[in-house]
C-alpha cells in the first residue's frame, strides 16, 4: 500500500504521535477497514458511487470531516462532561459538514446538485462518529487527526474502488470520458449504476477482503 | 412534482422510492439487525415513528424558524438536534411501557439517532420542496418502506441460515447480495408511480 511511503520524522517513538503513528494510519486505512471490514457507513457508499468523480469527492469530504472532528474532540477531550459527550460529538461534526457543504455550494455548485442529501448525511455516517468515540475520545490530537485521516483513506479508496467498476460497467465510461476500445465494445449495464448495482457491488468488494484477510470477523446474530 | 398528492407520495415512498432500497438510506441498523423477524419489526415500527414525527417537526422548524430568520445553512445542526431529542424521549417512552422491547432493541435505539435514513427523509423533504401534507405523507411512506425492507431481509437471512454460502460471503457480504436481488424485485415497481 501507498502507506510506507507516509512515514514521518514525527512517527518515530519520540515524534509527536509517539511511535504510533504509522501503525494507526495502516490500522485504519486496511487492517481494519471501516468499510470493508467493520462495514461501517455504508450507506454513502452505496448512493454515492454511481460514478467515480462523486466518490472522489465524496471520499474527499469524509477525510476533511473525520480529521477535522477528530482533532477537535481530541483537543476538547478533558473538558468534556461524559454524559454529554455524544451530542457534543455530532455537534462539532455537523460543524464541519455544514463547513463542506458550504465549499461545495459556493465553488462546485454542479457536484454539490449532485450528491443533493448525502453531503449532510456524511453527520450520520457511522465512521466519523465512530472514530471520534473510539479513537479521539481516548488519544492526543496529532495521533486522533492520523487516525481520521487512515479512516477517511480507507472509506476514499473503497469507495473509489467501487464508483470506478460501477461507473465502468454501468456506462462503458471513466469519468465521463471514452475508453478507446473498450467503449466502442462493451455494452453498458444499466443495472449496475441503478440501485441493486450498488448492493452487488458492496458485496463482492466485501467478500474479495474477507477471502484475503481470512474469514468473515462476525456474524452474531 | 409539488402537486403531487400526498397519497401518491406515500405510495411511491413505500414501493417505488424506497428509501433503504433505492436510496441506500439506514444501512447500518439495517444490517446489523436483520437477524430476527421480531427485533426487526420492533426497530422497523420505532423507526416509522420517529420519522414521521421528526419530518413534522423540522418541516414546522424549517420554513417557520429557519427560512424567515435566513438560517438555511444550520439545517443540518438543527435537525439532528430536534432528532436526537425526540430519539430520546421515544427511549423513555418504550422503556417505560415495553421494557422487552427495550432490552431486544438495546443498543440500536439509540442509534436511531444516526440513522441516516431519518435525517435523509428531513433532508430530502427540503431538497424536493415540499409541502406540509406531502412531507406528512413522505414521512410515513418512507418509514413503511425502510420497515418494510428490513422485515423481509430478516425473514431471508433466518431462512439462510440453513444454506451453504461460500466461506468468503458468510455474513455480510451475502446480505448485501440478497439486498441487491431485493432491490431488484422492488424496481418491479417502477413504471408506477414516480416522484424524484
Amino acid at each position: 500500500m501507498a502507506d510506507k511511503q507516509l512515514a514521518c520524522a514525527a512517527c518515530q517513538p519520540t515524534g509527536i504521535c509517539g511511535g504510533k503513528g504509522l501503525l494507526t494510519l495502516k490500522d485504519g486505512a486496511w487492517a481494519n477497514n471501516p468499510l470493508a471490514i467493520q462495514v461501517l457507513g455504508i450507506c454513502s457508499a452505496l448512493a454515492v458511487t454511481n460514478r467515480l468523480e462523486n466518490s472522489l469527492v465524496m471520499g474527499a469530504a469524509l477525510i476533511f470531516v473525520c480529521v477535522g472532528s477528530n482533532l477537535i474532540v481530541s483537543l476538547l477531550r478533558k473538558h468534556t462532561p461524559h454524559r454529554i459527550r455524544m451530542i457534543a460529538e455530532v455537534a462539532i461534526i455537523a460543524t464541519f459538514v455544514i463547513l463542506f457543504d458550504q465549499f461545495l455550494k459556493a465553488f462546485y455548485w454542479d457536484m454539490s446538485k449532485q450528491l443533493g442529501p448525502y453531503v449532510g448525511l456524511i453527520i450520520t455516517n457511522c465512521i466519523v462518529m465512530g472514530r471520534a468515540e473510539a479513537f479521539a475520545l481516548q488519544n492526543p490530537p496529532v495521533l486522533s487527526m492520523v487516525d481520521g485521516l487512515a479512516n477517511g483513506i480507507g472509506y476514499a479508496v473503497v469507495l473509489a474502488i467501487i464508483g470506478f467498476f460501477r461507473e465502468l460497467l454501468g456506462t462503458g465510461e471513466i469519468l465521463g470520458y471514452k475508453i478507446p476500445v473498450f467503449s466502442e465494445w462493451y455494452t453498458p449495464n444499466q443495472l449496475m449504476i441503478l440501485a441493486p448495482g450498488a448492493f452487488f457491488a458492496l458485496g463482492i468488494v466485501i467478500a474479495i477482503f474477507n477471502a484475503i484477510k481470512g474469514p468473515a470477523p462476525e456474524e452474531n446474530k | 412534482m409539488s402537486e403531487t398528492s400526498a397519497w401518491v407520495i406515500l405510495i411511491a415512498a413505500i414501493f417505488t422510492n424506497n428509501i433503504l432500497l433505492t436510496n441506500f438510506l439506514g444501512m447500518c441498523s439495517f444490517i446489523a439487525c436483520s437477524g430476527q423477524i421480531k427485533t426487526s419489526l420492533g426497530l422497523g415500527t420505532a423507526v416509522i415513528f420517529v420519522m414521521i414525527m421528526t419530518t413534522i417537526i423540522n418541516y414546522v422548524i424549517y420554513h417557520f424558524v429557519l427560512v424567515p430568520f435566513n438560517l438555511g445553512h444550520l439545517q443540518f445542526i438543527v435537525f439532528i438536534a430536534v432528532i436526537a431529542a425526540f430519539v430520546q424521549l421515544v427511549e423513555m417512552f418504550i422503556e417505560r411501557f415495553s421494557p422487552k422491547l427495550y432490552f431486544a432493541l438495546g443498543i440500536f435505539l439509540p442509534l436511531i439517532t444516526v440513522n441516516c435514513a431519518i435525517l435523509g427523509a428531513s433532508l430530502f423533504m427540503i431538497i424536493r420542496n415540499y409541502s406540509f401534507m406531502q412531507s406528512v405523507g413522505f414521512g410515513l411512506g418512507a418509514g413503511i418502506g425502510w420497515a418494510l425492507a428490513i422485515v423481509l431481509l430478516a425473514g431471508l437471512r433466518q431462512k439462510m441460515r440453513y444454506s451453504h454460502v461460500p466461506k468468503c460471503f458468510e455474513g455480510v457480504a451475502i446480505a448485501m447480495i440478497v439486498t441487491g436481488v431485493l432491490a431488484m424485485t422492488f424496481m418491479g415497481f417502477a413504471g408506477m408511480v414516480s416522484i424524484q
